[in-house]
């Protein structure tokens, strides 16, 4: 039985762009935004890269496929990079290879960068995109609203939730994560809402109204990762260190078979007990100090916290609206503004989650800080609920060996 | 051996649109002396003459062993391809069996009578489906907009459990232009209407009619029936010119549908059929060109022996619409702007097409020979996580199966011809999941546990390459 990788990668230096409309901004100026405070946060030389992981998503609609957009970017010493693509887990799909090569041997320091460019495309929302020969003939010409909102009429049913008493909790999922980034100088949407403002807002696909939706957003961040010894000789008296990393897509059952009902993701339990275990962690809803979950509508936050086996199941509207996951309460829940106010840029995401936890294990996430963290969780889900990419990452505080 | 019809269906499109919002929205040009009654069925933008055809000849094997079918023709004048098997594509989605004969049948708007009579004179060793659909465009703010419809109906043509004996007709071939439309048009160019009814009409029907009755040996007192896909002014006068009772006048249904077209003489037929008693002589006109004429008489079989849905039952399926513009958008006769979502290249890669067209066309889902699950789409890998055994799925068809709503949205975001776009999970009776487009269902409708069933219908179009393609979409059932 593998043992996994905890705690043998430390997470040395990192940096995100300011998130948002970055009309100014290439996703070339992104990545170096985000790469200046990682290399200065890790206080190594840029050439001490050995290798890189590149995430992006829509790459044909930004930067184009491949690893070069990094590598030239940055100017790297023609170190290997690769490119990562796996939905919105994207990411952290690139922090996985990064902490793999380390964990491995293979290099001792790399890098994995994450970036979106989505304001170029045109869209309001996510651009359009081919699905797949065959898939593009019989699926739906869904939208990431509306595949997701398929949970809340699901979740509704199968709870006996009336869809009003629903999206008042849905609503608090919103109010909460805007209240988050106001105090995040680089979060995208920085003002606060109130519920009666999300419930009168226009309906995107039903039951989801607009400010049920997360931002869309231009924005890069990655992370310079080592070893525990390298991270000691580097002078770094505490580090952040990978506690695990966890990856579960889909095989089919969600869209063809009868065994799952729609009201939540079948693979997020999956990903998060292989976390937890191998993290160590039992009891998940006391150990963890934060979690940043796929807030990329409120029904998916609402629902991920019973997936995460953070709210019981059919508890989570309740836990929700008693402010369990408030910044005060027990278990702070996007205390940066999630992907709703911080916003989403798809590749950066699971980069940006890590960022804040990263932040907040090390004391410094400025008027928006913890008292204290030890733990947290990063959580992304790539795709729809029908077809996705869940990914659960635990981050620690490490002392050197 | 008895020849004759063994059934039959009918589909009329949902959405009926009050001629009188017509009348409304065309006052500032018509000096406000338009009079209009009535309602017209026009087709959801999903459909077409294949997918209205697809519904009538369901319906009309509904009950059906189809695998028992031999051969399908499609009658219309508004087929979607010019130079693509549309009865093989009919066919196809009826999952008729590969060996089943598909002949289009078009150019007049005889091409239904003449493929009734084709089929009932021709080779019949297994049971054939006679369909005929229009989905008819007109331009806005002309008569024919009033007049037409869009709407099919279908006869399964048999030697066995016959419902009406084929008696014999009769036909003429004129070449009077009463209306035409050449292939690079879209819509109809039509000629005066009294001269129609003069020279056309009343000149050239009586004759035909008169032949078919002399050739069963009835006189015109005798019919009991009959069908006559004219205006209402010439079907009276003509039932009055031939002596027929005018009671015997099947109603036109210019008022509650409009004119089907082709289609309309079996949509008439089906309507006698519905009100016909066993030993009625039902007489069926086809007019175009010169006409058709085929006599019927009902058999003891008729009775009770109706399974569908049928003209009354699409009759009374329909919802009265007041949105002209709607129905200008869907029709194709106005151009909206759908913003840049509608952008999306819908190229069909053929290749790919035909390596799932069962899964596509037929509605062919796996089941499992190991586990016995069925799935869609079906794979090399068994779907059920207890099984996932590879190489072992057969076909199943799924078309038939009745569906329940596991979770849906209406998707105000996502393009559609006829926002929201409404989709979600469907839980197939039997097993299986199939996340699946809605249509013909309005916002605030559906709920989960809704009951569905699925129809054929377009699934996008590509207006680069003048083409679309089809799937499978659920719809409610209706009580």
């Amino acid at each position: 039985m593998a043992s996994g990788i905890r705690d043998k990668v430390a997470i040395i230096g990192m940096g995100c762009s300011r998130f948002g409309e970055r009309w100014e901004s290439s996703a070339e100026d992104l990545m170096l935004e985000a790469f200046a405070e990682a290399i200065a946060d890790a206080g190594i030389e840029r050439d001490r890269i050995e290798a890189g992981w590149l995430g992006v998503f829509y790459q044909e609609q930004s930067v184009s496929k491949s690893g070069l957009p990094l590598s030239m970017a940055l100017r790297l010493p023609n170190v290997p990079v690769t490119r990562v693509e796996n939905l919105c887990a994207t990411g952290t799909e690139a922090l996985r290879g990064a902490a793999y090569a380390v964990a491995s041997g293979a290099v001792d320091v790399a890098l994995a960068m994450g970036v979106e460019k989505l304001k170029d495309t045109g869209f309001g929302g996510l651009p359009e995109r081919t699905k797949g020969t065959f898939e593009d003939q019989w699926q739906p010409g869904f939208t990431p609203p509306g595949a997701f909102a398929q949970l809340a009429t699901a979740y509704a049913a199968r709870h006996g939730v009336g869809i009003a008493d629903l999206r008042r909790a849905m609503a608090h999922v919103s109010c909460k994560s805007h209240a988050n980034a106001v105090k995040n100088p680089k979060a995208h949407l920085r003002f606060p809402i109130t519920p009666e403002q999300v419930l009168a807002a226009p309906t995107i696909a039903f039951p989801l109204g607009v400010l049920d939706c997360c931002g869309v957003s231009d924005g890069a961040a990655c992370a310079i990762v080592t070893t525990p010894a390298i991270a000691a000789t580097l002078g770094k008296r505490d580090h952040v260190a990978i506690k695990a990393l966890q990856l579960a897509p889909s095989n089919g059952v969600e869209m063809g078979h009868e065994s799952w009902d729609g009201s939540h993701t079948l693979t997020t339990p999956i990903a998060a007990a292989r976390a937890y275990r191998e993290a160590g962690i039992t009891r998940p809803g006391e150990a963890l100090d934060l979690v940043e979950v796929h807030d990329c509508f409120s029904i998916t936050e609402l629902v991920l916290m019973e997936d995460l086996g953070l709210s019981e199941p059919g508890r989570a509207p309740a836990d929700i609206l008693d402010g369990r996951y408030d910044r005060d309460g027990a278990l702070p829940c996007q205390v940066d503004g999630g992907l709703k106010c911080f916003g989403h840029p798809v590749g950066a995401s699971g980069l940006r989650m890590t960022y804040e936890i990263y932040s907040q294990l090390l004391g410094r996430a400025g008027e928006r800080q913890l008292t204290s963290p030890s733990l947290g969780l990063a959580h992304n889900l790539g795709g729809i609920p029908n077809r996705n990419v869940a990914s659960v990452a635990i981050f620690g505080l490490a002392s050197p060996p | 051996m008895t020849r004759g019809v063994a059934a039959w269906g009918a589909y009329l499109p949902r959405r009926r649109l009050a001629r009188a919002a017509v009348a409304e929205a065309l006052a500032w040009r018509t000096q406000g002396s338009s009079r209009a009654s009535g309602e017209r069925a026009y087709a959801n933008w999903d459909e077409d003459a294949i997918t209205l055809a697809v519904e009538a000849a369901w319906d009309a094997t509904a009950g059906v062993d189809r695998a028992r079918i031999g051969g399908l023709h499609l009658a219309s004048t508004t087929l979607p391809f010019a130079d693509r098997s549309n009865a093989g594509v009919a066919a196809e989605a009826l999952a008729l069996t590969a060996d089943a004969r598909t002949q289009d049948a078009t150019g007049s708007q005889r091409a239904a009578t003449a493929a009734l009579i084709a089929a009932l004179e021709g080779p019949l060793s297994r049971p054939v489906l006679v369909a005929a659909a229009e989905r008819r465009r007109t331009r806005a703010g002309s008569a024919e907009e009033l007049a037409y419809a869009d709407g099919a109906a279908a006869m399964l043509v048999a030697e066995q459990d016959v419902v009406a004996e084929y008696l014999g007709s009769a036909s003429s071939h004129v070449d009077l232009v009463d209306h035409y439309r050449a292939r690079e048009a879209a819509t109809d160019y039509a000629l005066e209407e009294r001269w129609v009814r003069t020279a056309g009409h009343l000149a050239l029907v009586p004759p035909v009619v008169t032949t078919l009755l002399q050739r069963c040996g009835a006189s015109p007192a005798e019919v009991a029936h009959l069908a006559c896909p004219l205006p209402l002014a010439s079907s009276r006068a003509l039932a009055r010119a031939l002596g027929v009772a005018p009671h015997a006048l099947v109603d036109t249904l210019e008022e509650p549908v409009g004119h089907a077209g082709c289609a309309h003489a079996l949509l008439l037929l089906g309507a006698a059929l519905e009100r016909a008693q066993p030993g009625d002589l039902i007489i069926v006109v086809g007019f175009g060109q010169g006409a058709d004429a085929l006599a019927f008489r009902a058999t003891a079989a008729l009775e009770g022996s109706h399974r569908g849905r049928g003209v009354g039952g699409s009759l009374a399926a329909g919802v009265t619409d007041h949105a002209y513009v709607r129905f200008l958008s869907h029709s194709g006769a106005l151009e909206m702007d759908w913003g840049m979502r509608a952008e999306r290249d819908n190229r069909t890669s053929q290749s790919a097409f035909y390596r799932r067209h069962r899964d596509l066309t037929a509605f062919a889902g796996g089941r499992c020979r190991s586990c016995g699950t069925v799935q869609f789409p079906r794979a090399g890998a068994c779907v059920n996580p207890a099984c996932r055994a590879i190489g072992t799925q057969e076909e199943v068809i799924l078309s038939g199966l009745p569906g329940r709503v596991k979770s849906y949205t209406e998707d105000w975001l996502a393009f559609s011809p006829a926002p929201p776009l409404i989709y979600g999970n469907v839980a197939l009776e039997g097993g299986g999941n199939v996340f699946a487009e809605f249509t013909d269902v309005d916002a605030g409708e559906l709920a989960i546990g809704s009951a569905v069933r699925f129809a054929f219908r377009i699934k996008d179009r590509d207006p680069l390459r003048t083409t679309h393609r089809y799937f499978w979409k659920a719809t409610p059932v209706r009580h």
